[in-house]
């Protein structure tokens, strides 16, 4: 008789306690967290990006809900790892969308993987700010719904080029070298650098596309060591990539007067840990943002990742910026709209509205580009691994001194 | 033609590293019928054993390797012990695929939670220094790494041909239930290969984070190479996973140095799908199907 009652009383207080959260959850429905599904690439090839997404991300999250949230509610993030798969990235926006009825999605990881998961979004009429998909082939399909908030990558190298042509002859180079993986993101990259750099008349002594999943990358580059080009201009799309073909031109004492490589020593402190800090010295990649960046609202990012996660300015790989000012851009959208709706967030950032972001400012084109965005070129400098500096435009008075010709390796 | 030869140099150096890579899969599957899909993480996680010797223990990439070698084999013990023999032998091979897949995740969880995802290199004044002889450089590491391994795969071929336990070994890769009979332990002998099976993976792994920037997911690019070196070498045969290696990277190299990259692969498949067409057992396999 006791056990019966106690088991009443249980399920009675049960049921009071359900009622009470019931009630409470009702009566401030603002209370209710803004939900935003996200797919990245916590495992296989692009896992260090991915994460340092996910960090990016998370670090906006945190910020805006220490700052009163989105619109007197609370973000909270849904992430799905896609483990770096085309296939899986379509499936996890198309769960996140219909099951988990996210209110709002942001963009995974690479041109690869934000191609096919446009399509998905743009099924649901969801907006899709994405931070890392600016290669041509993600505007291609003629979406409405896709806003890079990043550099568009055909124009990385444009600074460069320039540069290029403004040195004296005497010490301009010669010959170029342009091995490129077959990615969607590298191959325009390197084919606008070097038609812009034939026009300039400096020939091309190599110019081959390798797979991008290759393991061995040793004899492509002992190919490119000779051909003796006074620059090399790397369609790299990883840190593995960049650090074979480092390893392989010391390995044959080959000292090119520059090297730019589309991606991998924007990678901070992995870049580093990989090439060794040696290595560095006059390593140059092109991107719209490092740790170093003179921005109010970047060095206020910075400072707070590191306060998370440790290390210096010049380690923080530049996709956290990249997530971060997706959901700077999104937010803004929001609070401007004071409405969820996606259809009002697509609108709006179609309007031609000027945003601010970590990156800097962020204006979309009718393609989804981001037309305000400006292009640096930055370079290692020094032999510590702590000094990532802005060197080009040389015009921008944030650039410093470029290290030119890059010092020999390990010198 | 210097392209060429410089091609077919750096074929062969790193042609006999990827052997040793390979060696512990075809083995494994020589004795065991296991196709260790592990094999490729196993490669990743020496580089990071060897990474942490020489990091923080200071000791040199080659001396780790007296380290990791049996630290590996014991690994390879307790995964025979702990998953593979428990494999039912009706489907034991298709099974096996499953269960070091499972494996190749669960070392892949641990090493990223250990590690994190970010990539390194192992560092060593030999990894980036050569030698110039007749026009061409190699790598110290390579020409090291070369050597390394044809040691280590004359002393598992001294292991299988002039030991007692070698012959233990090639009773069971012949005839299992013969093996049995004639008082050969087979349980005990494939717990065995399959320490040994891993444990070569050291040395390769080793060469392997010298040579490339690695994380926790490296592997999974490599098995792919792995497993087609030992279907044409000849599933088991260790003179076969040495000639099809140096073959893979050979023609890899040339083609990639003479034509493209991008073709180097196809034109390494397309010659894998003609000698298996020719001789479906592989360049060294057996034509007989094992006893039971």
């Amino acid at each position: 008789m006791k056990g019966h009652l106690r088991r009443f009383l249980a399920a009675g207080a049960m049921a009071a306690l359900t009622g009470l959260t019931l009630a409470a959850c009702g009566s401030s429905g603002g209370g209710k967290p803004i939900t935003i599904g996200i797919s990245l690439s916590l495992s296989g090839d692009f896992s260090a990006d991915g994460q340092a997404f996910q960090r990016g991300y998370q670090l906006w999250e945190s910020y805006v809900n220490s700052h009163g949230g989105i619109l007197g509610r609370k973000v909270k993030l849904e992430i799905l790892s896609d483990a770096s798969s085309p296939t899986q990235v379509d499936t996890n926006y198309t769960k996140l969308i219909t099951l988990n009825k996210v209110d709002l999605v942001f963009g995974p990881f690479s041109t690869l993987l934000t191609v096919p998961a446009s399509k998905v979004v743009n099924r649901y009429g969801y907006a899709f700010v994405e931070g890392a998909g600016g290669a041509p082939a993600a505007f291609a399909n003629g979406l409405h719904n896709i806003f890079d908030v990043s550099l568009p990558v055909a124009d990385y190298m444009v600074p460069f080029v320039n540069w290029i042509k403004s040195l004296p002859a005497s010490q301009r180079p010669k010959t170029a070298a342009y091995p490129t993986s077959n990615d969607p993101f590298t191959e325009p990259v390197i084919e606008k650098a070097r038609s812009l750099l034939q026009a300039a008349g400096i020939k091309t002594v190599y110019d081959q596309v390798f797979p991008a999943e290759d393991t061995d990358y040793a004899p492509i580059a002992q190919n490119v060591a000779s051909t003796h080009a006074d620059i090399v201009v790397l369609g790299s799309v990883d840190v593995p990539t960049v650090s074979a073909f480092m390893q392989a031109f010391e390995q044959d004492h080959f000292n090119p007067k520059a090297i730019v490589a589309a991606a991998g020593p924007d990678q901070g402190a992995a870049f580093v840990s990989a090439v060794g800090a040696a290595n560095t010295d006059g390593m140059m990649v092109p991107g719209g943002w490092s740790g170093t960046y003179d921005n109010a609202e970047s060095k206020a990012m910075v400072k707070m990742y590191i306060a998370k996660y440790g290390g210096t300015p010049a380690g923080v790989n530049a996709d956290v910026a990249e997530a971060y000012s997706v959901g700077q851009v999104v937010q803004q959208a929001i609070d401007h709209n004071q409405s969820l709706s996606n259809a009002k967030i697509i609108k709006y950032l179609h309007s031609g509205v000027i945003l601010n972001t970590v990156q800097g400012q962020v204006q979309f084109n009718s393609q989804g580009e981001n037309g305000k965005a400006v292009g640096f070129i930055f370079q290692w400098q020094g032999t510590t691994g702590t000094k990532f500096s802005q060197v080009l435009p040389k015009s921008d008075p944030s650039s410093v001194s470029i290290v030119y010709p890059k010092p020999n390796w390990g010198s | 033609m210097t392209s060429l030869y410089q091609g077919l140099i750096d074929g062969v150096l790193t042609g006999a590293v990827y052997a040793l890579m390979a060696a512990g899969l075809t083995l494994i599957f020589g004795v065991m019928d296991i196709i260790n899909i592990a094999q490729g993480v196993f490669v990743v996680l020496a580089a990071y054993l060897s990474y942490v010797l020489a990091a923080h223990f200071g000791i040199d990439l080659f001396v780790g390797i007296l380290i990791t070698m049996p630290a590996l084999f014991l690994l390879g013990i307790a995964v025979e012990w702990t998953f593979i023999r428990r494999l039912p032998v009706q489907n034991r091979t298709t099974m096996s695929i499953l269960v070091t897949y499972a494996v190749a995740i669960i070392v892949e969880g641990v090493l990223s939670v250990v590690f994190g995802v970010n990539y390194i290199q192992l560092h060593g004044w030999y990894i980036t220094r050569s030698i110039h002889l007749l026009g061409f450089y190699l790598p110290y590491i390579y020409v090291f790494g070369c050597a390394m391994a044809v040691f280590l795969m004359g002393a598992i071929y001294l292991l299988l041909y002039q030991t007692r336990f070698g012959r233990s070994i090639r009773a069971s890769l012949q005839n299992r239930t013969a093996a049995r009979l004639v008082g050969i332990n087979v349980d005990r002998v494939a717990t065995l290969t399959f320490g040994i099976g891993v444990a070569v993976t050291a040395a390769g792994g080793m060469v392997f984070g010298a040579t490339t920037a690695f994380n926790p997911n490296s592997g999974y690019d490599l098995i792919s190479r792995l497993l087609a070196i030992v279907i044409l070498g000849g599933l088991g045969s260790m003179a076969g996973a040495m000639a099809a290696a140096i073959s893979m990277l050979v023609i890899e190299d040339v083609v990639a140095a003479m034509w493209s990259p991008l073709w180097s692969e196809v034109v390494f498949f397309a010659a894998l799908v003609l000698v298996l067409t020719l001789r479906p057992q592989g360049l060294f396999g057996r034509s007989f199907t094992r006893a039971q």
